[in-house]
């Protein structure tokens, strides 16, 4: 009763979660114990959030749809299939796509965004304090790579996520905005040259193939 | 009394060895072993695509690209990681993007920028200290689990679904959704309250306590 005096209700309740993620300091944990032991309302609460924690937790809370593991199963197997790159998913549903729309659209498709082109910028900046696991994304018709949210991408619906080490593989470049930061201590003109070494165009180079 | 403190185990064991020989394997090319890989996750990766999207078939998809993209970037995992963690990262990136995609998710876009309410009072106090989990062999209960959870705000379900389903830790859920700690940690204490609040009520009304017999069965 008396420690109600340190610590109510109140506080009990905004900080029953930290609690619970035993992100509390320690004293401040042993006032909000003996709170529990003489409050029986906030005890019921600690129990009560402490079972909503656990019932969802729980792997039954998840439910698929019936046959999702089959048909990741053989989706996974179809990206292996895939002629030439075989560990690139990109390639293996786009290269039908891209062959039948070479074949009734004409050469428009080399600025779509099914097929991403050896796309370089004057305004090549050095990537290589980029971390290549870093999750990026691309826009059709643009030539720059950028952090998910990145207010300058272009074309937004039409984006894509790849790891900052495919983009500069692909040819795009940094942008000079939202990845600022990795940007300030190369040179850029020798890392121009880094990058057009590295961007070969090999993703489309199959398709283009098959539409001369 | 509660020995207060235990906090729930929400940990996910480290990838045990076979996972990292595995992981090894499909690194060095044996993609054939990736599903075997990511089979103990996909349920999770579902489910964390479904709590962004909250459409079945857009889930399955973003989750199909998501495992597509895992294994594409394969080589960039670094073992000091959890591999599931990376999974469902990558997932919830996916996710994310499909939606601004989407038009129709603008209009809950501009909801989230009210900023939360940390002062967020629970409503009942139900005495509800006993652990139903057996409950949750029945389908009803699950239900209203997860009306109750799809009943939250969007920044409130996230967050919750990311740290109490997915069991990546705050910082991890403050990575995945590019918001700060501190939004987690509120986002967090208050859709745990409010989904107690939703349950603590069932409780009282006894959904979590009835016998577990199908509706219409008899138990003699």
């Amino acid at each position: 009763m008396v420690n109600d005096n340190i610590v109510n209700c109140e506080h009990v309740w905004r900080e029953i979660s930290n609690y619970l993620e035993d992100d509390v300091d320690a004293s401040f944990r042993s006032r909000m114990d003996e709170h529990f032991q003489t409050c029986s309302a906030c005890r019921s609460l600690l129990e009560g959030t402490r079972n909503v924690i656990q019932l969802y937790s729980d792997e039954r809370m998840i439910e698929v749809p019936s046959g999702f593991g089959s048909r990741l199963q053989h989706r996974l197997a179809q990206s292996r299939r895939a002629p030439g790159r075989s560990w690139s998913p990109w390639s293996a549903w786009l290269v039908p796509l891209a062959a039948l729309l070479l074949i009734t659209g004409g050469v428009r498709i080399a600025s779509s965004r099914t097929v991403p082109q050896p796309l370089l910028s004057a305004h090549a900046q050095p990537a290589r304090n980029i971390p290549p696991d870093m999750v990026v994304v691309v826009s059709a018709d643009a030539k720059e790579f950028h952090v998910p949210g990145c207010e300058f991408i272009h074309n937004k619906e039409r984006e894509r996520t790849l790891t900052a080490k495919e983009a500069v593989d692909q040819g795009y470049v940094p942008c000079v905005r939202c990845l600022r930061k990795y940007l300030q201590t190369a040179s850029a003109g020798r890392t121009s040259l880094e990058m057009e070494a590295t961007s070969e165009p090999d993703i489309a180079g199959p398709k283009q193939d098959g539409g001369e | 009394m509660a020995e207060a403190n235990v906090v729930v185990n929400n940990s996910v064991q480290a990838g045990t060895s076979h996972e990292l020989e595995l992981i090894d394997r499909v690194q060095r090319g044996e993609n054939q072993l990736f599903y075997e890989l990511v089979r103990p996750y996909e349920r999770r990766v579902f489910a964390a695509a479904m709590a962004i999207l909250r459409n079945e078939s857009d889930a399955e998809d973003v989750a199909q690209e998501a495992m597509l993209k895992a294994l594409r970037a394969i080589r960039q995992f670094r073992a000091d990681a959890r591999f599931s963690t990376w999974l469902i990262q990558i997932t919830v990136n996916e996710a994310l993007m499909r939606r601004r995609k989407d038009r129709n998710h603008v209009i809950e876009a501009i909801d989230d920028r009210r900023d939360e309410e940390s002062d967020y009072a629970p409503r009942d106090f139900a005495d509800w200290r006993e652990i139903p989990s057996e409950a949750l062999e029945r389908k009803e209960v699950r239900q209203r689990l997860a009306q109750a959870l799809a009943s939250l705000d969007r920044k409130y379900r996230e967050v919750f679904v990311l740290r109490d389903m997915e069991q990546l830790n705050i910082q991890e859920t403050a990575d995945a959704l590019g918001i700060s700690i501190a939004s987690v940690k509120t986002r967090l204490l208050r859709a745990r309250l409010m989904l107690r609040d939703l349950l603590a009520a069932g409780w009282e009304q006894g959904w979590f306590s009835r016998l577990p017999f199908e509706k219409g069965t008899k138990p003699w």
